[in-house]
């Protein structure tokens, strides 16, 4: 930690200038906002450049702003495991989301996108096998979003749930799985 | 009988066919309630699908209508074999945002109990891997010790698994008395029994064919696979948290990273023994360098009134308890994402606050959930048996990977 040099923003910004924005650091981690089109360029940089090495995936979250507009954001966490330096990587989103996969970088990205699939309904255009990971198949709706009622809609199963249909059920374009993934059987 | 001698037609087509298999969701080597969907051509695995979600409880979501101390609760129930480590990612996120720290006294009481869940967590599967492989003696052992582990926790706590010990500034209460001599004797008791577990199995034939060069998982594809913890310091990956971005007080002691290079489950079991042999020296120093002190930090609209007498007949710390029971403390705007080495791995929370008394976005990164990942990356793990000896070396928890 200290006797480490800090973490240098300034190879990545004169590599890729406007196009992404240095948010500064908060709490001990260096923010970046990264367009949609961009992220897997910016992710591979970050994980080749031989001064940064940006070479293991933490984590990647989807966020639901409702009702802020952009309403979605991908969150991505990386670690430096040489350099032993954290960055996080905002992209935000419009609705219905999409995103670039980054499956091809690391492939733990695998289940991270597939859950903030199932949770957010971001679709990561270009993943391998984009399914529901933790709800079942035919589930209807994204659970973690925040207009999704917390017990769930009223049926027979789940008599305390909220009244009325989905307010944002799914539409085609979002559930449409990239080619070469499987689909979600529908009903 | 029929003679079905040859296995393909003359023009050759073949008479077998690759046959799915459910492992799971109800089966004891599985660990909780995994399914996987295994492609089988005879007795070799030709792919694997892990279909998880069975034990989704919807923790993130529900945090988001929880107060902060309403949350902790729910971080017991991530990894059940080890909820004080799972607090204390909780705590540490939060105190981050608060920008405050506990006290020293909480902050060793807090690494104690952490290192005593880390024993819990690999003694369990110390066990329960050799289990998975036939030897079932070593489970009757290891658990054995885990009631020890439970009892120390239920002397501190009062609870034996979802302990909720920790708070926002400190640990709930202090240390009970008597606690120091009972500790000191497990940790007098316990290196021997590492000893016998090793004992045991070290020289078992069956167990080292089995484990012992099976399910090799190469540093690059760890890595890659984002495996955290024991599993990728197995493949000669040199990372720990505690050392390498100390929390609470890890940067006061001395302590050896078990690091393997064979990569194999036996390494994975090997590193799992080896740590618990440090958290032993960890928890040691612990109890040496204890100081004297509060255990939670004073800051009345955050921490709640010591003394519990006083809220019987004081008005101001009835109000204060009150409140923060009902509506909790605001935490200022912001993110953080904080993270510690758990038994299993990075456990990391990423917590986004809006100003209010809950959260507004609460991620879990939750080790279990990624090393399941593994599965994705072993080699020298063809047949269906030795698809038991990666799983079990994996230690995946399955309330942690379902969350």
């Amino acid at each position: 930690m200290s006797g480490e040099p800090s973490f240098n923003p300034a190879p990545i910004m004169e590599h890729f200038e406007a196009a992404i924005e240095d948010l500064g650091t908060s709490h001990g981690i260096h923010v970046f906002a990264v367009p949609p089109d961009r992220i897997v360029e910016f992710c591979r940089f970050l994980k080749d450049h031989p001064a940064l090495q940006f070479n293991f995936l933490s984590d990647i979250c989807g966020v639901d702003h409702y009702p802020e507009m952009p309403r979605f954001e991908a969150v991505y966490h990386l670690y430096s495991l040489p350099k032993k330096w954290r960055v996080r990587i905002k992209c935000h989103l419009g609705d219905p989301p999409r995103v670039p996969s980054v499956t091809g970088v690391w492939r733990t990205a695998n289940w991270h996108e597939r859950e903030a699939w199932d949770m957010y309904g971001i679709t990561f255009e270009g993943h391998p096998d984009l399914r529901r990971i933790y709800m079942w198949e035919g589930f209807e709706g994204f659970p973690q979003r925040k207009d999704f009622p917390l017990r769930g809609y009223k049926d027979t199963l789940n008599p305390f749930g909220a009244e009325g249909p989905p307010p944002t059920t799914p539409d085609i374009a979002t559930r449409d799985i990239p080619q070469g993934g499987r689909l979600t059987p529908e009903h | 009988m029929t003679e079905v001698t040859e296995l393909s037609r003359p023009q050759g087509e073949a008479l077998t066919k690759d046959v799915l298999l459910n492992l799971g969701p109800q089966h004891p080597s599985t660990h909780g309630v995994l399914r996987l969907v295994l492609e089988l051509d005879g007795e070799y695995v030709e792919r694997v699908d892990p279909h998880i979600g069975y034990l989704h409880r919807g923790t993130e979501k529900l945090a988001e209508s929880f107060t902060y101390t309403q949350i902790f609760p729910l971080t017991d129930r991530l990894d059940y074999l080890c909820p004080p480590s799972n607090n204390l990612a909780f705590a540490l996120a939060v105190e981050k945002l608060l920008g405050i720290e506990a006290p020293v006294r909480a902050q060793y009481i807090r690494v104690m109990m952490a290192e005593l869940a880390r024993i819990s967590g690999h003694l369990l599967i110390t066990g329960a891997l050799p289990m998975d492989l036939g030897a079932m003696t070593a489970l009757l052992y290891v658990m054995r010790e885990r009631e020890m582990i439970m009892d120390l926790l239920e002397m501190i706590t009062g609870a034996r698994m979802h302990t909720s010990f920790c708070r926002v500034g400190g640990v709930r209460e202090d240390l009970p008395d008597g606690f120091f001599p009972k500790i000191r004797e497990f940790c007098d008791i316990f290196p021997n029994r590492i000893r016998d577990y090793e004992r045991l199995l070290e020289d078992n034939r069956v167990f080292l064919k089995r484990t012992k060069g099976i399910g090799v998982i190469s540093g690059e594809d760890a890595i890659d696979l984002g495996l955290s913890g024991p599993n990728l310091r197995a493949s000669g990956v040199d990372w720990d948290i505690r050392r390498d971005e100390p929390y609470e007080i890890y940067d006061r002691l001395e302590f050896n990273v078990i690091i393997r290079n064979e990569g194999d489950c036996y390494a994975r079991w090997r590193c799992r023994v080896d740590e618990m042999r440090e958290s032993i020296a960890i928890i040691e120093q612990c109890l040496d360098q204890m100081p004297e002190g509060p255990f939670q930090i004073d800051m009345p609209t955050i921490a709640f009134p010591v003394d519990k007498d006083r809220v019987h007949c004081s008005m101001e710390a009835l109000i204060q308890h009150f409140d923060l029971s009902a509506y909790g403390f605001k935490v200022p705007k912001g993110e953080v994402y904080s993270a510690i080495e758990a038994p299993k791995g990075e456990l990391g929370f990423y917590i986004i606050s809006d100003g209010s008394p809950k959260p507004f976005r609460m991620k879990v990164r939750a080790p279990s959930f990624v090393n399941l990942q593994g599965l994705f990356g072993v080699t020298k793990a063809r047949y269906l048996a030795d698809m038991i000896a990666v799983l079990g070396s994996l230690d995946p928890v399955m309330a942690e990977v379902d969350k």
